[in-house]
């Protein structure tokens, strides 16, 4: 199978601005079909923009759109489909109360105009279509029944359905593992051998490097970099995104030599998702955490913040032993949790940056008369803004206003604010940009220097190498193996949990 | 479908809390257990399992509406008062059922407009809709009590398909709209399932972002959802008023409670996107069980209400305890799941 004509999907010289701020200052792309492109950049280089633009969504100020030998000013959300373009979006779109086949074959529905629904004819459609991606997935499950990689292989299976020629792919390794991402590749390569251009935005700069032909780079609305992906190193690409050299690194910091433990964890269990845990964490000390979806990995940390249910063993804080049946249970006791989806386990989102920064711990600003005190309040938010680098012009504004990674930071600042002993942070990097994500490691290594004991959960290898003294690699709800800090590598890491 | 899955349904829960109820009603009073009484349930169920199917599918969208009750009897009072100002009296029923049906979709059209159109939140779109229908109704249509009502609904009242004298005992009479009721439960079913809009519904239901981008008009399916259940109201409600004999504005008001509650026991998700018509022609027929029967077991008629109440919420409470065990389990089921 190939392509009997090679076609080009892209831009040329494409500006947008929405009121006074220029998104997109005169950026040219072009993708062919059969070949992976990546579209680099961190938040705010004008990513999504162009993603919406050729979707549709937007019309561009000037510039032009060309589909093969088709050239458009602008396009509708309709036209677009029609041409063949369709984005996967990181939340995937789908509707998890309805089936698998149910999600993949409604559009084709729609684009029939069809009144009526039959179940067999679904069930065909949706076959074909998993069929045509080469992926086995139980059609008739209820998409709320199934996990987050076989979502986004619906997503694709649909997006292929309707007669996809160039399929844009919003970071589509976020939620994934390593043996997930690994599944999801041989699909885009099944997608490239039958003609279709794919677009690939992400942040994960190996990964690209993996699947990627080609590759643009934005910054600032503009196309810094561009060309064959062969020519471009690691540590040019990060430099292309941010403007700055910035290194990978191990950063972690000297651990000084103390009998002190912030806390032991010993023999939990809690059946059937993990058994026989234990480990300890020193003062200073930052403790990886890392295991496939549904290893039990975020149970864990969950069972640590007293969110999740402990069947037995003891978890001890201080010298302490203490019962952790509730979050505010284990916030007594020094322990802080940032979840791993910010967004709607983190944050109030509407609710203002600065009530956010001191909505945990807002006892600390009560005025004798038990009421908060308005000054002290906007004071240490002031402070957070300052000390994280938050960029905003003005803390009142909704939280929704402000990008990925300073959200992050926000949320980081909401905990931190309670000074713990021991602070959780679950996927702490998940969707954040290459700049932001140094800062926020630098910021917790600064942190455990002064003496703040660390637990980070995450399935972003090169991150825990970066930043860990431990790291244990969780299997079936056990600890497979223990690294300690010199033991450390990528590949081993990898190599240990597939 | 695997025997325990089908275990674990909440038709199964519902037809056994049915059954216990049963026994323990005909354990006390025999009389339970007669074709009488059977048929007498079945009666006092058509009215509520017409709202309650259309209840079900406002649901499943993902919204609610409390003007039902309303609507349904400003329908049927409406076109009782049509057609004795206009002294029509036609040999069957089927004029007086158009008429309501018409005023009834109608009504249901004002809620589209406030919902789809205005983006009002379903539960303050509908209280305000039912307060404001009510008062027209009471103010511009009537407010006095109808007991002579056009021969053909007064007649039909009485219409029986089938009479069965048992040796002793009461006469047992099945009315004629077992029929159409079956008739209509199948079809609504039949929509749910086998149509892009009942499709549509569930999908609404199920999330507002991702339905609109697979390409389904969010306001139009609202609307067609008020619309239906205005429709199928303005029938429950002019069915009322012929079951009853009598043409009462001051009726059905404040009825929803029943309905909402058999439709919540039926397995409906409060959320929206769940729910299934078997599931709803169960709860309807516990909710009759409750109100007609309870007072054999010597329960009074205020505490039956009480009963309905904590009905709605153990049902709601059920929903949620299922919803967050099922969450539990996927959590550690999901590994490796992705076929290689």
């Amino acid at each position: 199978m190939s392509t009997l004509l090679s076609q080009e999907y892209g831009v040329e010289n494409i500006v947008k601005s929405f009121g006074g701020a220029k998104a997109l200052s005169g950026v040219s792309l072009s993708v062919k079909s059969g070949e992976v492109h990546c579209i680099a950049g961190e938040n705010g280089s004008g990513k999504s923009t162009l993603i919406k633009i050729m979707s549709g969504v937007h019309a561009p100020d000037t510039g032009l759109i060309r589909l093969g030998d088709k050239s458009f000013s602008h396009l509708s959300p309709r036209e677009a489909v029609r041409e063949g373009v369709q984005v996967i979006f990181q939340d995937f779109s789908l509707l998890s109360n309805l089936t698998v086949a149910e999600n993949i074959a409604i559009p084709t529905y729609i684009s029939k105009n069809s009144r009526f629904f039959s179940k067999s004819e679904t069930k065909k459609i949706a076959g074909n279509a998993l069929d045509l991606i080469g992926v086995d997935l139980d059609i008739n499950a209820t998409v709320a029944d199934i996990s987050i990689a076989s979502k986004q292989l619906i997503a694709i299976a649909r997006a292929t359905n309707l007669g996809v020629k160039m399929l844009f792919m919003d970071e589509p390794t976020t939620a994934l593992t390593r043996k997930e991402i690994k599944h999801l590749f041989s699909v885009v390569e099944q997608l490239k051998l039958r003609g279709v251009a794919v677009v690939f935005v992400s942040h994960k700069i190996d990964e690209v490097q993996e699947i990627c032909n080609t590759i643009t780079i934005l910054r600032n609305g503009e196309v810094v970099a561009d060309g064959m992906m062969a020519d471009f190193k690691r540590d040019a690409i990060s430099e292309a995104m941010t403007g700055l050299n910035i290194s990978e690194t191990h950063i972690a910091p000297p651990l000084k030599i103390t009998h002190k433990k912030v806390i032991q964890v010993k023999n939990l269990i809690t059946k059937p998702t993990f058994s026989n845990i234990s480990f300890s964490i020193a003062p200073g000390e930052i403790l990886g955490i890392t295991g496939l979806l549904g290893s039990g990995r975020t149970e864990l940390a969950e069972a640590i913040f007293g969110q999740y249910p402990i069947d037995s063993g003891e978890i001890v804080v201080d010298d302490k032993p203490i019962k952790l049946n509730s979050s505010s249970a284990a916030l007594r006791a020094g322990i802080g949790y940032v979840p791993p989806d910010r967004l709607t386990q983190g944050l109030f989102l509407e609710q203002s940056i600065l009530r956010n920064l001191v909505a945990v711990g807002i006892d600390q600003y009560q005025s004798k008369g038990k009421f908060l005190s308005k000054k002290r309040l906007s004071e240490a938010g002031e402070k957070w803004i300052k000390d994280l680098r938050i960029k905003t012009k003005n803390p009142t504004n909704p939280v929704t206003s402000l990008s990925g990674g300073n959200q992050q930071r926000v949320v980081l600042a909401k905990w931190l604010a309670m000074n713990p002993k021991l602070m959780i942070l679950n996927g702490p990097t998940v969707g954040v940009d290459i700049g932001s994500k140094r800062e926020i490691l630098e910021f917790i290594r600064d942190r455990a220097e002064e003496g703040m004991g660390f637990l980070v959960v995450s399935d972003d290898i090169p991150e825990l190498v970066q930043i860990c003294h431990r790291v244990l690699v969780i299997k079936n709800g056990q600890i497979s193996k223990e690294f300690d800090e010199l033991e450390l590598d990528e590949e081993v890491l990898y190599g240990e949990l597939s | 479908m695997d025997f325990k899955k089908l275990l674990l349904r909440n038709e199964t829960a519902l037809i056994v809390a049915i059954v216990l109820l049963s026994v323990i009603i005909g354990a006390k009073s025999p009389e339970f257990f007669t074709l009488a009484n059977l048929f007498d349930i079945l009666r006092s169920s058509f009215v509520q399992l017409l709202f309650a199917l259309g209840v079900l599918v406002v649901i499943i969208s993902g919204g609610i509406d409390v003007s039902f009750p309303v609507v349904g009897i400003f329908s049927g009072y409406s076109a009782v008062v049509l057609m004795k100002h206009f002294e029509w009296n036609p040999g069957n029923i089927l004029l007086p059922i158009a008429i309501a049906i018409g005023i009834g979709i109608a009504l249901g059209a004002l809620n589209s407009i406030a919902i789809a159109s205005f983006g009002i939140p379903t539960l303050i779109a509908t209280l305000g809709t039912s307060g404001i229908f009510r008062g027209v109704m009471l103010t511009f249509i009537g407010s006095s009590f109808i007991s002579d009502i056009p021969l053909a609904l007064d007649k039909f009242a009485t219409a029986d398909l089938l009479k069965i004298q048992p040796l002793e005992g009461t006469l047992a009479r099945l009315h004629v709209l077992i029929i159409p009721i079956v008739l209509i439960t199948i079809l609504v079913s039949l929509m749910l399932n086998r149509t892009m809009f009942g499709r549509s519904v569930y999908a609404l239901g199920g999330g507002v972002e991702a339905t609109r981008r697979l390409g389904i008009s969010i306001k139009r399916t609202q609307a067609k959802v008020y619309m239906f259940v205005g429709g199928i109201s303005g029938l429950a409600g002019i069915l009322y008023v012929s079951l009853q004999r009598k043409a009462n504005p001051y009726d059905l008001y404040g009825s929803e409670l029943d309905i909402i509650a058999a439709v919540v026991l039926g397995g409906a998700s409060i959320m929206g996107g769940y729910g299934t018509v078997f599931g709803t022609v169960l709860g309807v027929l516990l909710i009759s069980l409750i109100k007609g029967n309870l007072i054999l077991l010597g329960v009074s008629g205020s505490w039956q209400r009480a009963a309905i109440g904590a009905l709605l919420l153990i049902g709601i409470t059920v929903q949620a305890i299922n919803e967050s065990r099922k969450a539990k389990s996927r959590r550690v089921s999901t590994r490796d799941e992705v076929a290689q």
